[in-house]
């Protein structure tokens, strides 16, 4: 376990923490060296080093220092504080976990039409699946700015974003699950004369489930990703998009990074966790592991 | 010019009657191969056919505001009159950024899994890092990367080459393993160097996965010059566009950029399927049933 996963696993993030440590330095020199020459010194590389560890608008900030910064708006602030990264970050989650739920919900319910309706399923799946070859995100700050126009702001809009995003990956995942199961599986429910809603529930979609959680892996990830991205037109009142756009208008790069560290946090709790439930609840219906 | 809401009516009974149509279209049972294509793709464009009419319909019978939902008509009329704005807008954002982003990350993610794959360790440490990174939302680095590389293109070409090299790392390396026990050993007993094993055994077997991730990427690749295009541009690209003429209430001609950018997500899509047909003969998904 020590020497196959975690010690590969730790070599790796090490390597990632030297290479941002060098190009911090990298990076940051040539403004120390700048001011150094406007004061009309010499400047050695040994006195360089420390101060671009420092700065207070680095290019690349060092990792303790948006570590520091994760730490003073994470651990160190009220969670009601419009300071906390905290009280950002649950900004952006309420809106993803809604519309990811909102998505998977009616992800299912589609999957469930196409599997049972010929015309559903012939003429809606080409549609459904080009749709996964279009930027979609890219409609995200017209949905933002058209709700706003008729009054809705806040939450649901970005909620709505994650919803279509979220919505897609699901509906084509549930679709392969429900067709899954063998013919026959379905041949011996017909046997059994089983009706349409029985062979649903009693075999189609225990069959789906493992299709369930993999595409819900794929869905949460992009409901994140819409709903930072629907934060960028309101004008960055809150959230992690708004800390990233917020933190680009005035070059505060080390809030940007810790936003980012953030969201990528969020990001892999959520998938973990769903991998997690996955795994027990696959677990629970007697998949071998 | 008919009368509003007779339009609203025609195109509620347009719906209905193409509705009817692909429920008769689906029961045809046929063995000509011709016409089973032909039905094939005349039922979904039928269906999407109604959606237009049903969109067009219903805009303009129930006068829906310009701001709020744009008719078809008009989004097709703005998208004839403009198409030198929309041409330049493809230029700088797809020509320019997605392409060279493209071709770089997914170039720099095949070489790095090829190097990853000659060690167990690096690969045990490299694959949980890369998967993990895969899910997370990259594209909070586009104001990172607008400050570093300035307005124009390469910092969009910087975000696109980040979205797509871990996908491409983590999808090539798995298919790196996709060949069998047998074939390996069968490659040493031909006394086979590591490098003529790969080329002639190990990249064909790994064709599929890395097709896979060549078409991820091109949807992955458009989303992120977009979407990095609202932290900052020069006044030309199509995610300009789209955040200036929302904020301007422009909303035709939001949906022309957008339907740009469907078209241009859905041909790389389909030019790459095709290459990977001739290049993937040999996989039972390419097989002539």
């Amino acid at each position: 376990m020590l020497m196959t996963r975690i010690l590969p696993i730790a070599s790796v993030i090490a390597i990632i923490l030297t290479v941002w440590y060098g190009a911090a330095v990298v990076l940051n020199a040539p403004f120390e060296r700048a001011a150094a020459e406007r004061a009309g010194a010499e400047i050695s590389f040994a006195e360089v080093l420390p101060k671009t560890m420092s700065q207070e608008r680095p290019v690349l900030p060092a990792p303790h220092q948006v570590a520091a910064e994760i730490n003073k708006t994470v651990f160190q602030m009220k969670v009601t504080s419009k300071r906390s990264l905290v009280h950002h970050a649950w900004v952006t989650l309420s809106a993803t976990l809604i519309g990811f739920v909102m998505g998977t919900v009616l992800g299912i319910v589609l999957a469930i039409g196409i599997v049972h309706s010929r015309v559903l399923d012939r003429s809606m799946m080409p549609w459904i699946i080009t749709s996964q070859t279009i930027p979609i995100l890219a409609i995200a700050p017209m949905i933002i700015v058209v709700l706003a126009s008729v009054g809705m702001t806040g939450l649901m809009p970005k909620a709505l974003i994650s919803t279509y995003l979220s919505f897609f990956p699901v509906a084509v995942g549930m679709v392969k699950g429900l067709r899954s199961p063998e013919v026959m599986h379905l041949d011996l429910m017909k046997t059994f004369n089983a009706s349409t809603t029985q062979t649903l529930w009693k075999l189609r979609w225990p069959a789906s489930v493992p299709f369930l959680f993999t595409s819900m892996k794929v869905a949460i990830a992009s409901a994140l990703v819409g709903a930072i991205v629907g934060e960028l037109p309101t004008g960055a009142v809150a959230g992690l998009g708004a800390r990233l756009l917020a933190g680009s208008y005035y070059g505060q790069t080390v809030q940007i990074w810790s936003a980012l560290i953030v969201a990528a946090v969020c990001a892999g709790v959520l998938v973990t966790a769903i991998g997690l439930v996955g795994d027990l609840v696959n677990r629970r219906m007697g998949a071998r592991a | 010019m008919i009368r509003e809401p007779l339009l609203l009516f025609a195109s509620v009974a347009f719906w209905l009657v193409a509705w009817f149509v692909n429920t008769r279209l689906v029961r045809i049972e046929t063995r000509d191969r011709m016409a089973a294509t032909a039905i094939n793709l005349a039922i979904p464009l039928l269906f999407g056919a109604a959606l237009l009419a049903l969109w067009e319909g219903v805009t303009r019978g129930l006068g829906v505001p310009n701001v709020i939902l744009p008719p078809p008509s008009m989004i097709w009329e703005r998208i004839t009159s403009s198409v030198p704005m929309l041409w330049a807008d493809f230029r700088q954002t797809y020509l320019k950024a997605v392409i060279s982003g493209y071709v770089m990350g997914c170039g720099l993610g095949f070489l790095a899994a090829i190097l990853v794959d000659r060690s167990p360790f690096w690969k045990a440490g490299v694959m949980p890092v890369g998967n993990l990174v895969s899910a997370l939302p990259i594209i909070g680095i586009a104001p990172i990367m607008v400050m570093w590389f300035g307005f124009d293109w390469p910092s969009k070409a910087a975000v696109v080459v980040v979205m797509t090299f871990f996908p491409m790392l983590v999808n090539t390396v798995a298919g790196l393993n996709a060949s069998g026990q047998m074939e390996r050993d069968l490659m040493r007993t031909y006394a086979a160097t590591p490098g003529q094993a790969l080329v002639k055994l190990r990249l064909p077997a790994a064709m599929p996965f890395i097709f896979n991730a060549l078409k991820i990427n091109s949807t992955l690749a458009l989303i992120g010059a977009i979407v990095a295009e609202f932290f900052g541009t020069p006044i030309v690209g199509m995610g300009f566009r789209i955040s200036a003429e929302v904020g301007r209430l422009n909303v035709d001609m939001v949906w022309a950029t957008i339907f740009v950018a469907a078209l241009a997500g859905s041909l790389s899509y389909g030019l790459i399927a095709l290459v990977e047909r001739s290049v993937t003969f040999w996989h039972p998904s390419n097989r002539r049933q």
